[in-house]
């Protein structure tokens, strides 16, 4: 960040992004499913929960474009309230994650010593168990919901993140404005927080993007062995689980839930890996 | 690795202990008919009547010896045998998941960077960022289907024909195979992806360095330059997130063992959280981690082989 102000430095970034096609097309994929989600009570053609036995299991047809379920529901509509479950999970989950990774991040990094020690210590504990192991086991034992879902997704996500804010944070805390801050007598909470954090931000941005593409991966996994998002929510992937013993014979009930799932994350990727090159940084 | 050992039990007993009421109200709820006398037993059987820390220590105490307890099914039989008899397919599907992700995404990032822009490059691009960003379970759906139903050509559950017993020793590799190619495919699939785009990265990165020009300056062929003088350095970030990836892979054989009906310790654990069976989510938990620490030994120690630089005392 050698070009002078924060503000210098954002407009430099968003003149890169604006010439990389990888962020342009996540970008405007994301914008698009930020609307759909944010106007789906007036998009959607039907209401995601109207059962209709008349129409069991119909094909993609004009009046359903995706299709109707097992239960006669319109796909579209589902898929368009889906699309709500999947951005929330990924933004709290990621949330949760974030801010858990830069406390402890930022206390190890800024302090040292014993409680880096102990703080990395557990950070690697945490880091040798399958994830996924975990992340299944907690929402068994506490009931699944959605709200769990988010919870332990975020318990379970955010050392990537201390390690990355540590590490900013050491080396930071080295350069000669940190104890110009001190000899002026301010205090360790406002060091943190308004000198360093700002500064170790970039690579958090970049984590957190690639991270709501996991985040809901891992929800639409657990939607799939169905201790993830509870019937009738529609979740792109309860809509999954609930088609795929059909799949033989209603082929739209798997594949389109499954092709929003892979836009989206891919969507979120590509904004990630185009961040973290506009922003020059490198995640280890 | 003790402190982590550690760390690794008081983790797993948490977990197992954020559950709302006892073990026992679930074993007693799906039998009406167990008295309270019956539930007084179990409570004292698994030590439930004493303090959270007292039911460590002895939790602990027997788990150093290997008695990780007997599972709450109607078996009853030792977590350990129960395991260990689901083990060794799972560890089979992710080493020869490793072993594939390391022979393959070597030779597609290394390709991509020697020739950035080709088409070559932009495939396994689109390859890579379709790689990370598909659900696993739905690909497995999707395959399942293809292959195994609509063209016929692979088997969609299990680990071997009910024809097995009669085959031949070169017919049951086959069977297994056949059976095993799926699953392994697709377990590998996200860090294949991942890995590929690694080793890009780090393979550009490292041709800028100054000792390559210097490589490329005293006349070296290209393909030396690029196989014996960068193709190391790069190679060694990736050892590490190999190791990294140990988790991701073991945690997926979950997904996988489910849907293809594995009998691994992936489709066992999922078992065992949906039927709440206590002592075996714990048995698996610690054991799941432990491989991954092994896993991880294993990534240090070839970081040390990959690094002259290192070494290990």
């Amino acid at each position: 960040m050698s070009n002078g102000s924060s503000g210098s430095f954002w407009n430099h970034v968003w003149n890169r992004l604006k010439g990389d096609s990888f962020a342009m097309t996540g970008g405007a994929i994301v914008l698009f499913l930020f609307s759909v989600a944010l106007l789906a009570p007036f998009i959607s053609p039907y209401d995601p929960s109207d059962v209709n036995t008349s129409i069991l299991l119909e094909p993609p047809n004009l009046k359903h474009w995706l299709g109707t379920d097992e239960l006669g529901r319109d796909v579209l509509s589902r898929m368009i309230y889906g699309a709500r479950i999947s951005l929330m999970v990924g933004f709290i989950s990621v949330g949760i994650a974030t801010v858990i990774g830069i406390i402890v991040g930022a206390i190890s990094g800024y302090y040292g010593g014993l409680v880096d020690e102990v703080m990395m210590r557990f950070v690697d504990v945490m880091l040798t168990f399958p994830t996924f192991f975990l992340i299944l086991a907690v929402i068994a034992m506490l009931e699944p919901s959605i709200v769990n879902v988010m919870i332990v997704i975020g318990l379970t996500g955010w050392m990537g993140v201390a390690r990355l804010v540590r590490a900013e944070f050491l080396s930071l805390k080295e350069r000669d404005f940190i104890p110009a801050a001190r000899s002026i007598g301010q205090r360790d909470i406002i060091i943190i927080f308004r000198h360093l954090l700002p500064n170790a931000m970039a690579p958090v941005l970049v984590s957190a993007t690639l991270g709501i593409a996991g985040a809901i991966l891992t929800e639409s996994a657990l939607s799939f062995l169905g201790i993830g998002v509870q019937p009738p929510t529609p979740s792109w992937g309860s809509i999954l689980t609930e088609g795929k013993n059909y799949i033989e014979f209603a082929w739209w009930l798997s594949v389109f839930p499954g092709l929003a799932i892979l836009i989206t994350v891919l969507a979120y990727n590509l904004l990630g890996e185009s961040l973290r090159d506009a922003l020059d940084t490198r995640l280890g | 690795m003790v402190p982590i050992m550690f760390g690794i039990t008081i983790i797993t007993f948490i977990v197992i202990h954020l559950a709302p009421g006892e073990p026992t109200d679930r074993m007693t709820e799906m039998n009406p008919k167990a008295s309270a006398a019956a539930k007084q037993r179990m409570r004292e059987m698994y030590h439930l009547d004493k303090p959270l820390h007292v039911q460590y220590g002895l939790w602990i105490s027997r788990l150093v010896v290997l008695d990780f307890g007997r599972s709450f099914s109607p078996d009853a039989r030792p977590v350990l045998d129960k395991i260990a008899e689901r083990l060794p397919i799972t560890i089979f599907i992710n080493v020869t998941s490793l072993v594939l992700i390391f022979i393959m995404s070597i030779p597609i990032g290394v390709f991509s960077a020697t020739h950035p822009g080709s088409a070559f490059d932009r495939g396994s691009t689109l390859f890579v960022f379709i790689g990370f960003s598909a659900p696993g379970f739905w690909l497995a759906l999707l395959l399942m289907i293809l292959f195994g139903v609509q063209l016929g050509w692979l088997p969609i559950s299990g680990i071997r024909s009910i024809y097995y017993e009669q085959y031949t020793t070169w017919g049951k590799i086959i069977d297994l195979a056949r059976h095993l190619l799926m699953p392994v495919l697709l377990s590998s699939l996200t860090s294949l992806a991942f890995l590929s785009r690694i080793t890009r990265q780090n393979m550009l990165e490292v041709i800028r360095q100054d000792y390559i020009t210097t490589a490329r300056a005293k006349g070296c062929h290209e393909k030396s330059v690029y196989y014996r003088h960068a193709l190391r350095n790069a190679l060694l970030p990736i050892v590490t997130i190999v190791g990294l990836s140990i988790p991701s892979l073991i945690g997926g054989s979950v997904i996988f063992e489910t849907i293809f009906s594995i009998p691994g310790m992936g489709q066992l654990f999922y078992e065992s959280v949906m039927s709440r069976d206590y002592p075996l989510v714990m048995g698996i938990l610690v054991i799941g981690a432990t491989l991954t620490l092994i896993g991880n030994l294993v990534a240090d120690l070839s970081y040390a082989i990959a690094d002259p630089r290192i070494k290990y005392e």
